[in-house]
């Protein structure tokens, strides 16, 4: 094909192979795969980020200002990458970056820099916070939860379930709490951490299945990928998975396309309790760290958005392979520490 | 030879896991002029520190504001608000382009009154209005704004003794899903308070219940919570038509939109960014738009706007005093303004350029003021490029609250000036003096005499 | 006041103090003095020499010696 021979240069984040995993190099190694002289730009918050000195896999690196600096400056930062990169497309990998980066778009696109993203209205739907409203608005089960601001409105969630409870951040963390205590402790961490509200969510006892899909913003989910989590780290990741299939998952994903016209990609964090129901727990806006396994199930999620981006008509992709299986292993990857002072004094690498 | 330019030498650690600095240059841009005035020269003729206000951006702010609203919704007026910067010139310029008065003491009633603003264009808030000042409101027909209900009873009697039907408001406080909720002020909607004022005050005879009111925080980020709190205030406008056949004439949504400046402890996320003026606009003329008003009865929709409107008109200028290194190896800079004038800095993390070239070296530093006392710490941590005693500092976005909040403490407060739209430069405060500050000192005459 | 041994200087002013593992980035001026140090020169000749060759005067520079030292003890970089 035509298209997997031209110069492609993508920037993208998420280069945080860590233990608590960002996507990026899942969806730098498919893009590869599609795109063998794709030329990916890698853009990194953090001076650690493994993907920065991986470079078999990303070809330059530029430091980027964080989520919480005015979005002008990151505006300015991605002019001063495009002209000496020659930016096609960029993909964020980050709930925290993707509202800036939306906002942006207009901007991007007008210096040719293409994005494939969701509105602000479908991020905000999605929110920990409106998740409920939104899946009683669109007869999707979400475990009931409280928005709490105080420590008081524990003893709400006490009257409203009971434990145990998933105490969540605004932005990423989550606690299962046993006990009163432990709900407190865990209110008071994530709040100071990550600031208000804390959401606290009914538990749901089940089995943990992750679906990546991606979704062309006309209420339509071209490709969605099923794994159930074999192994599960302390940070409640998968480190094991496999991919499935079933009617039902597929049909809550269409179901989550057609009721918010979801442009791009997200994962939905499902759990089937004993009675076959399925709970929508969260929904990440942006592919899962365990992207590389749509791969391997025969729909290259990555490549397709690429291709998305370009106005590339799709054709129907076939049914996942079901029983692909990854194991996520973890690498010493030996630099020269003049890397990173390169890296940290001057922010490209 | 030539000689180089010198630098202080200055060594960096590289950290792990902490912000890069990459796309944040434009912060340490040396700032030379405001409005085509140049710092340095502002600072030789007015002293240092100095206070500038830019008259442009003023204006400027005001006509987008205005413009927001005015080209969503058919009534709009906005009330300056005077706790927000009180200095005569910068009341005058919001008159001038239109506004009315807010006022929230008998000390700000009579400003509104000297600067000549008539008496039913002042809206009187707040929960203490003293006696003089509540007559004088019932007497000039002014907007007056209920808190509670000794206030309002008070009301009541005052008129009796006035034979005036003073205009006036209630004051409603509401769960818009902003914490904490400022329930402090006026009467609570959801446990039903606002309605029996409501009630009492159309039964009073006595008061004419123009408008409602709510003023739910400061620096509010939540869109939603405006669209919640007039949707609120509608509700009751509403149900004082079907009940009372009563209409209510205007709905003032207050203020506490923010300005950009950054809260301190605040980390947004880019979620959590500063909503446009625009943004705000949106969903409070829509609510009211959609709440059912029959077309003649639509109220007109006041705003009480401040900080949004001057803070970044405001600037703080001021000089280096000198460096020093802590013990802990940190670098600590002292600068000639402290917190007792730029009081805003308890709360903000402001930003701060230098007033000349710099090259691009940075350093993390102390940002103490000239106080000697332990609490004169402007920011726990700037980065800064390096400087030396006797250069100049440009405070940006100071425009709220710091000419109104500062005190007088150690030092004296320092000269405000204006720069109009020409690039003149008009002096609106003068600096203070001992003698001003000493006026209203009285020395009984045993004390007049030190060595006896 | 002498600079540790083995401490690694590069062209571009980076600073790796090997027996601790910390990185430093300096300006040109750190770079200069600190590769004059690791030449062994005392304090007095490198003033002599910062003076001869930049716009500064004396007392600032003493102020700012003063600072440098503190800033390399931070460091851990002095060998005492």
């Amino acid at each position: 094909m035509d298209d997997n021979t031209e110069i492609l240069t993508v920037a993208l984040t998420g280069l945080n192979a860590t233990d608590n995993p960002g996507p990026g190099l899942g969806v730098i190694r498919a893009l590869r795969e599609e795109y063998p002289k794709i030329r990916i730009i890698g853009l990194s918050y953090d001076s650690l980020e493994p993907g920065i000195y991986l470079h078999n896999w990303v070809d330059k690196t530029y430091q980027i200002p964080y989520p919480t600096a005015e979005v002008g400056l990151l505006l300015d930062r991605i002019k001063y990458i495009h002209d000496k990169e020659n930016i096609n497309i960029i993909i964020p990998n980050f709930d925290s970056e993707l509202y800036n980066f939306i906002k942006i778009a207009p901007e991007l696109t007008g210096i040719g820099i293409q994005t494939f993203l969701p509105t602000h209205q479908q991020l905000e739907a999605r929110d920990k916070a409106n998740l409920y409203k939104f899946g009683e608005m669109h007869g999707l089960n979400v475990p009931t939860d409280i928005i709490a601001y105080s420590a008081e409105d524990i003893k709400k969630a006490e009257e409203k379930f009971s434990y145990p409870m998933v105490v969540k951040g605004k932005y990423y963390d989550a606690y299962v709490a046993h006990t009163p205590d432990q709900a407190q402790k865990s209110f008071y961490y994530l709040s100071a951490q990550w600031g208000f509200p804390v959401i606290i969510q009914q538990f749901i006892k089940g089995t943990e299945i992750n679906i990546s899909c991606l979704a062309d913003g006309g209420g339509k989910a071209i490709s969605i990928v099923c794994m159930r989590k074999l192994y599960i780290t302390e940070k409640g990741k998968a480190w094991a998975g496999v991919t499935i299939d079933s009617e039902d998952l597929t049909e809550l994903a269409q179901k989550f396309a057609r009721a918010t016209n979801w442009r791009g990609s997200f994962e939905l964090e499902v759990m089937r309790d004993a009675n076959e129901q399925l709970f929508i727990m969260e929904v990440n806006p942006r592919f899962p760290a365990w992207i590389y396994l749509t791969v391997a199930a025969g729909q290259n999620q990555p490549a397709m958005l690429i291709k998305l981006t370009q106005k590339i008509s799709l054709p129907p992709v076939p049914a996942p392979t079901t029983g692909k299986m990854f194991v996520r292993y973890a690498w010493d990857h030996i630099v020269d520490v003049s890397e990173f002072q390169q890296l940290t004094a001057f922010g490209e690498l | 030879m030539e000689k180089l330019k010198y630098e202080r030498p200055l060594i960096k650690k590289m950290n792990t896991g902490i912000p890069n600095k990459f796309g944040q240059k434009a912060a340490f841009e040396p700032v030379k002029y405001i409005d085509e005035v140049p710092v340095k020269q502002l600072i030789e003729k007015f002293g240092s520190p100095l206070f500038v206000l830019s008259e442009q951006r003023i204006r400027r702010n005001y006509r987008a504001a205005v413009r927001a609203f005015s080209t969503r919704y058919p009534k709009v007026q906005f009330a300056w608000s005077y706790k927000t910067n009180y200095l005569n010139a910068v009341c005058n310029i919001f008159h001038q382009e239109g506004s009315w008065a807010e006022v929230v003491s008998g000390f700000e009633y009579h400003k509104a009154i000297n600067n000549g603003i008539p008496g039913e264009q002042i809206i009187f808030n707040g929960p203490y209005k003293d006696a003089e000042a509540l007559n004088l409101a019932i007497e000039n027909g002014s907007l007056i704004h209920i808190d509670h209900f000794d206030e309002l009873y008070n009301l009541i009697t005052l008129c009796k003794s006035h034979h005036k039907k003073p205009k006036v408001a209630v004051r409603v406080n509401m769960d818009t899903g902003v914490y904490p909720v400022w329930d402090r002020f006026g009467f609570n909607y959801e446990n039903g308070q606002a309605w029996s004022t409501i009630t009492k005050v159309l039964e009073s005879g006595v008061l004419q219940l123009a408008g409602l009111h709510c003023h739910i925080g400061t620096f509010v980020l939540s869109v939603n919570a405006y669209k919640a709190a007039a949707s609120k205030l509608c509700d009751l406008a509403m149900k004082c038509k079907s009940q009372h056949n009563h209409i209510i004439q205007y709905l003032d949504m207050g203020g506490g939109f923010p300005s950009v400046n950054t809260l301190k402890g605040y980390h947004p996320s880019g979620a959590d960014a500063i909503p446009s003026i625009d943004e705000y606009a949106e969903v409070i003329t829509e609510t009211i738009l959609n709440a059912g008003f029959e077309k003649d009865d639509l109220p007109l929709l006041i705003l009480e706007t401040g900080r949004a409107l001057i803070d970044d008109a405001g600037y703080l200028l001021g000089t280096v005093v000198a460096n020093k290194r802590l013990s802990d190896g940190r670098k600590a800079t002292i600068v000639d303004f402290g917190v007792n004038v730029l009081f805003t800095s308890f709360w903000y993390e402001h930003k701060i350029s230098p007033a000349q070239d710099a090259t691009q070296h940075t350093e993390e530093t102390v940002l103490y003021g000239p106080l000697c006392m332990n609490i004169d710490v402007l920011r726990e941590s700037v980065n800064l490029p390096l400087l030396n005693a006797g250069d100049h500092l440009v405070v940006h976005k100071v425009g709220a609250y710091n000419m109104t909040q500062w005190m007088q403490f150690i030092n004296l407060r320092p000269a405000v000036v204006l720069i109009d739209k020409s690039s003149n430069v008009h002096l609106i405060r003068q600096p203070e003096t001992l003698e001003y500050l000493q006026t209203p000192e009285l020395l009984p005459d045993y004390l007049k005499i030190v060595h006896g | 006041m002498k600079l540790r041994k083995n401490i690694a200087t590069s062209e571009n002013g980076f600073i790796f103090n090997p027996a601790t593992g910390d990185s430093y980035s300096g300006n040109a001026i750190a770079a200069e003095i600190l590769s004059m140090m690791k030449n062994g020169q005392i304090a007095e000749e490198i003033k002599a020499t910062i003076l001869e060759k930049y716009d500064a005067e004396p007392n600032q520079l003493d102020k700012d010696w003063e600072d440098w030292m503190l800033q390399l003890k931070q460091a851990n970089l002095l060998d005492e």
